[in-house]
């Protein structure tokens, strides 16, 4: 007489679940170093490309550091956006997370999670090197909150469209047609942000574009957790 | 019963492919679906693992509705499918510990880990008495489908019928008590089709219940107590043959 086997009882919770989707990725990236280093040659490139470019035709470039920044940021955000998605296609490994026994907003916000370390540890890199070419006193503790913050929000909005757009044919085109759009808000604020700390304004004259920020990681982040179920099975 | 599902219906679009269809599994049954390409096998068993949603119909595994708790039906479910859910870049290992994770295997009841196994059951008195690490189960999982000696080997490094064999240890890596195959014979050799035909007798003869796919009559069904023919998503016909391999009659 054989037995019937005893149900596993036990499901991760959303932040085990998350976490262990980051750690896996992160371990890919330490294997194949495929995102990191194509967010980091891009955005290198693109920043010495500007500064010789402004250099070349303004007379005082050094107001202008703030948005190049954040445009070399968040087109190098795009690339480990659009990967971090793709390689769950491989072997349709995305069905594998699916199956697994937790809320699958697990799924967004460990993709989430990844995809913020990658820009954070390309932004630890890009800033000071912005910093030196463009002569900015970018390393200081407020332009870090405003990189932080925005890169969190840019994560969880980065992350809902790339998992919509994962499975489009023409999912390189359509992941920044449908996300920049929707990031202006996103960008505008950290321009700003930003740009109020290396001025040295009165907090109060730039600091609710911080909480334009905090605004925008508020409904993305809520947005992605509620709606990722449908956009994957979508 | 471990999975009932009734009327179930699914369209894409404005095409019905499922057009209510009903099906029953109870532990120790090696259900096969027959049916030709695009009769509606894989689109079936995807909503059986809860990966697509129906438009129509209800769905039950190991008693839990999966319709409206699907978290807690897909721990009862093992899945291997056209695709083999690995990550290349990751050993075999790494992919099994993903998965535990995944899975929530920590320290927990030393459920008949050996396929086929006679271990007497755990009493309730015994709690947590037999405790098994989420290594040792993937050691086991990596053994019984003889791939431990290349445990930390890539999975891009491995053939088709090995990254199946892989595939089949994730699946059965959480002790699930019902493994859904989608065509698992697909791309393996001989030898390979039939180290996978008596692992999922072993799997059927341990009390669970084993639903598959196939298009091809010729392989893969020793061992099966019914067939189930799928056509244009609806079920056509039904040969029961008999006693399951767990003893229960149908």
């Amino acid at each position: 007489m054989t037995q019937s086997p005893i149900p596993n009882p036990q499901s991760p919770t959303t932040l085990q679940a998350a976490l262990a989707i980051l750690r896996k990725d992160a371990l890919t990236e330490l294997r194949t170093r495929e995102s990191i280093t194509a967010m980091l040659v891009f955005a290198v490139m693109a920043i010495v490309m500007f500064n010789f470019a402004l250099r070349l035709r303004v007379d005082s470039f050094k107001p202008l550091t703030p948005g190049v920044l954040w445009v070399t940021l968040v087109f190098a955000g795009t690339l480990g956006l659009s990967r971090s998605m793709s390689s769950e296609q491989i072997n349709q490994c995305l069905d594998g997370l699916l199956l697994a026994p937790c809320d699958r907003s697990a799924i967004f916000i460990g993709k989430a999670f990844t995809n913020m370390l990658f820009m954070l540890v390309s932004a630890v890199i890009l800033v000071p090197i912005t910093a030196i070419l463009f002569d900015e006193s970018l390393l200081q503790p407020g332009v870090w909150l405003v990189v932080v913050l925005g890169v969190i929000g840019y994560a969880g909005a980065g992350t809902l469209i790339a998992a919509m757009s994962a499975s489009t044919r023409a999912r390189e085109v359509f992941l920044p047609i449908l996300l920049f759009p929707l990031i202006l808000p996103l960008l505008t604020a950290s321009v700003i942000a930003t740009s109020g700390f290396l001025d040295k304004l009165a907090f109060a004259d730039f600091g609710p574009w911080m909480g334009v920020q905090i605004a925008f990681i508020v409904i993305f982040w809520t947005a992605g957790i509620l709606l990722f179920e449908f956009v994957v099975e979508g | 019963m471990l999975l009932t599902a009734t009327a179930l219906t699914k369209l894409f679009g404005m095409r019905p492919v499922l057009r209510g269809v009903d099906l029953y599994v109870d532990r120790g049954e090696f259900v096969t679906i027959l049916g030709p390409n695009g009769a509606g096998k894989t689109t079936l068993l995807r909503i059986l693992a809860t990966l697509s949603t129906p438009n129509g119909g209800t769905l039950s595994i190991g008693g839990i509705d999966a319709l409206k708790d699907a978290a807690k039906a897909r721990a009862n479910i093992g899945m291997v499918s056209h695709h083999s859910l690995v990550y290349p870049d990751l050993t075999a290992y790494e992919n099994l510990r993903f998965f535990a994770r995944m899975y929530g295997l920590r320290e927990i009841r030393n459920q008949r880990l050996e396929i086929g196994a006679t271990q007497s059951p755990i009493s309730p008195k015994q709690g947590l008495v037999n405790l098994q690490s989420p290594d040792q189960r993937i050691e086991e999982a990596l053994r019984k489908v003889n791939l431990w000696n290349r445990a930390h080997d890539y999975a891009r490094t491995f053939s088709r019928g090995m990254t199946q064999r892989l595939t089949i240890a994730r699946a059965i890596l959480h002790n699930p008590p019902l493994l859904l195959l989608d065509e698992p014979y697909t791309g393996l050799d001989q030898a390979s089709a039939q180290n996978l035909s008596a692992l999922l007798r072993e799997v059927a003869l341990s009390g669970r219940a084993v639903v598959m796919t196939t298009h091809e009559l010729g392989r893969g069904l020793e061992g099966v107590t019914r067939f189930v023919q799928v056509e244009q998503g609806k079920l056509v016909g039904i040969s029961d043959l008999g006693l399951g391999i767990g003893g229960n009659a149908r």
